[in-house]
């Protein structure tokens, strides 16, 4: 199978690194080869983050470069906006309609740009958004939102139901478990 | 049972494996989860030094004893630690022993772009070079066999996308390392002139033997291709990026073993093909062994020696396909690395920035003081250098100086190399005033533990060093302690210590707000009726207020209800819930 690639971008303390060590399982129990490739130290504190989750039969490289991305889940819109350069010509992109000011736009230095889910589509970019934030928060807690865009995300791949619930149950502590099934399921049904 | 594992947690199952028992580093990303990792097998003693310089020689006095022992560290930690680098490579080892050293091409979090591979030549201690997480576990059980095959330590590089990529791997069981009790030997281990002078040449045969080695060393292999046409020499996550772009198609000589290199090996590959390529991250360091054997490869004239390679950079540079996708035309802010949301740092910085003082700043999450609107840090160099600094930059300024500039430095930092530059203050007296940011916690690299927190790596309660004991012990007569969270009492005690005709030391405390069992109060909120959006409160570059609507916001899931916005609020708009 030639590599897929799946890019997890978002702001730095959004849950991320969960998010794609879930994957990870879910993709080590199919036998593929994997890479997930993270960022930690500074840019975690509140800065832009990104993720590349990549398997296949062989997968060399452990990032995703330019105009290679399958999917690219953003856990927010701006970021979203910001790496669609990294899509494939047939990508897409699943993404939070949550918005979170980066810092240029809180001091007053920089504006959030409106519109942003159409000027995607303009583009000609295959976009599919979600208010995950909500979802979350009916699963019982806003942390969820990186599993809720899971259960999204399950929606443009062939993996069961079953075998994405095995990933999390094995993924996130069990006192939180039965929140992020209810969060895998609200996205997956959005 | 195959499994994924980050590049340094399979580095750290490789020690496991390979009978390590002994750990000391120092934290700094990206090499901190090979100790952390290492530190949650029982049979493995595991510990956070106060620096790598400490680390290299306590796991040099574990090798010595008879087990195998490792150091880690990342690039620059490799420079604290020089010092007993170049040395211990003359004594050898007795046990083997591992210096594990992280690169940070692309400076992801670090201050420099430093290529620890001249460190293996300049110190002729071999390097072996994992390219993802098998090798990085296969490696490190090499090194081992290597290190005591050769008498020698060895050092195991890894890099950002090496060390911090999760990738398939197969744990084994460990083994018993061979029994190597200790024996006198002062012409091996004395390194004064007499005996340095004979481990000097043992040294220049173990490299022509390692040379000799390297010839058909286990570390490198050639892969195949059907175009020779080319022929491409690589290493470490360049070979990955390589492998993508390329395939089956050229030949690829892949080196992990970094030094020294092999010589007929790499000849007979060159003449196998029209042209040699060199792909290599950082410097020409390949390169350079390839033109010091009379080849002439395609190299550094092609491949940056700035910032980290792609697949996309090397197949442009190959002349192979590159992947584009689509642009918009819409004016994306950036969203730089802020401090967080009720950090303990904030405050004291406001205050800094507020008295408009010189601020010579150090290693940490503070070093995000520089950014604006807080803007309050005037240079940045390596750990420690914050102290020391201020030393020189007063001696050699006008006495005025003194009264309006300051040092700030982390808590783990001061216990890295600060305390010898307050040491120096106070021993050659310049009126300084060292501001310790004590947050009780190593922060930026993920919260490791420290000498000052009174626990240990393992996490088990420890020897607790008092930050104002050892301030007041080497020598520093006014040492006094605020509360971040109180602007009013940061600014009176930094007035103040600035005024003192003596050096002194602020030791401004508070938890790191990350911390597990640092308890948050309720968020603030904002009385739209009461805020006159005079934007006081956005002066402190709090990322859970904003001005929504023409009145501040505060973002109840990040906010942790600190208080500071509420002490600059002129207007009683910010306020804490009332206490039911």
């Amino acid at each position: 199978m030639e590599t897929k690639n799946i890019m997890i971008v978002g702001v730095g303390g959004q849950g991320s690194l969960l998010a794609s060590k879930l994957l990870g399982r879910l993709l080590l129990t199919r036998g593929y080869d994997t890479k997930v490739s993270e960022v930690h130290g500074m840019s975690q504190r509140g800065g832009s983050v990104v993720t590349y989750v990549r398997f296949g039969d062989k997968v060399y490289s452990p990032i995703i470069d330019k105009g290679e991305a399958d999917v690219i889940v953003s856990f927010e819109l701006l970021e979203a906006a910001r790496w669609t350069e990294y899509l494939k010509p047939d990508g897409v992109i699943v993404t939070n309609t949550q918005q979170i000011n980066p810092m240029p736009v809180i001091t007053g230095a920089a504006e959030y740009p409106e519109h942003l889910v159409e000027a995607m589509t303009g583009a000609g970019i295959r976009v599919d958004a979600i208010d995950a934030l909500k979802l979350a928060e009916e699963a019982g807690s806003s942390k969820a939102v990186n599993i809720v865009l899971m259960g999204h995300l399950s929606r443009h791949f062939d993996f069961t139901e079953q075998e994405w619930m095995d990933a999390i149950e094995k993924s996130v502590p069990s006192k939180f478990l039965e929140l992020n099934q209810k969060a895998f399921t609200l996205g997956r049904n959005a | 049972m195959k499994q994924l594992m980050l590049g340094n947690e399979a580095v750290a199952r490789g020690l496991y494996e390979a009978g390590c028992g002994f750990v000391s580093s120092y934290p700094g990303t990206p090499s901190t989860e090979i100790t952390e990792a290492a530190a949650k097998y029982p049979e493995i003693y595991a510990e956070w030094a106060p620096n790598e310089k400490v680390a290299m020689e306590a796991a040099f006095g574990a090798a010595l004893a008879g087990t195998r022992s490792f150091c880690g560290m990342k690039h620059v930690g490799l420079n604290v630690a020089a010092d007993p680098l170049f040395t211990i490579g003359y004594t050898g080892v007795n046990a083997g022993m591992i210096i594990g050293v992280a690169d940070d091409a692309g400076m992801h979090s670090s201050q420099n772009e430093q290529d620890s591979r001249h460190y293996a030549k300049s110190s002729k201690i071999p390097m072996v070079e994992p390219a993802d997480s098998a090798e990085g576990l296969a490696f490190a059980q090499m090194a081992y066999e290597l290190s005591e095959r050769f008498d020698t330590p060895v050092l195991l590089k890894m890099c950002t996308r090496v060390s911090h990529s999760q990738s398939v791997v197969e744990p084994g069981e460990r083994v018993q390392a061979p029994a190597k009790p200790y024996e006198k030997n002062g012409a091996k281990y004395i390194m004064m002139p007499g005996n340095a002078k004979r481990r000097h040449p043992v040294v220049e045969d173990r490299t022509k033997a390692l040379t000799e080695y390297a010839e058909t060393a286990p570390f490198n292999r050639v892969e195949p291709g059907s175009d020779h046409s080319l022929g491409i020499l690589t290493a470490s996550t360049s070979y990955q990026y390589v492998k993508e772009v390329v395939g089956d198609r050229y030949p690829v000589f892949k080196l992990g073993l970094a030094w020294p290199m092999p010589e007929q090996a790499i000849r007979d590959f060159a003449a196998s093909v029209d042209k040699l390529v060199v792909v290599e991250e950082l410097d020409g360091f390949i390169e350079d062994h390839c033109r010091n054997l009379g080849l002439n490869p395609v190299g550094k004239d092609t491949f940056s020696c700035i910032d980290e390679l792609s697949q996309n950079i090397v197949a442009a540079k190959l002349g192979c396909p590159v992947h584009t996708g689509p642009k918009l035309d819409v004016n994306i802010p950036a969203r730089p690395p802020v401090m967080c949301a009720g950090c303990p740092h904030r405050g004291l910085f406001y205050t800094l920035n507020k008295l408009k003082l010189t601020v010579l700043g150090d290693i940490g999450c503070y070093t995000l003081g520089a950014v604006p609107p807080l803007a309050a840090i005037d240079t940045t160099i390596c750990m420690g250098a914050s102290v020391s600094g201020i030393h020189g930059f007063l001696k050699a300024s006008d006495p005025a100086q003194s009264k309006k500039t300051v040092a700030v430095i982390g808590d783990s930092t001061f216990m890295h190399s600060g305390v010898t530059g307050l040491i120096n203050i106070a021993y050659n007296e310049s009126n300084a005033t060292v501001i310790i940011l004590d947050n009780s916690i190593t922060g930026m690299t993920g919260h490791q533990q420290n000498p000052t927190t009174g626990f240990n790596l393992k996490g088990d309660p420890c020897t607790k060093i008092d930050l104002e004991n050892l301030c007041r012990a080497v020598g520093i007569r006014r040492v006094r302690v605020v509360d971040p969270y109180n602007l009013a009492e940061c600014e009176t005690a930094v007035k103040e210590e600035l005024q003192a005709e003596e050096p002194s030391v602020i030791i401004s405390r508070r938890p790191c707000a990350l911390l597990k069992y640092v308890k948050h109060k309720a968020p603030l909120t904002v009385d739209p009726e009461k805020c006159k959006s005079c934007k006081m409160c956005m002066k402190i570059g709090c990322p859970a207020i904003s001005i929504t609507g023409g009145v501040a916001k505060v973002d109840a899931t990040l906010c942790t209800g600190c208080g500071v916005c509420e002490q600059l609020c002129k207007f009683d708009a910010l306020c804490a819930p009332k206490e039911v």
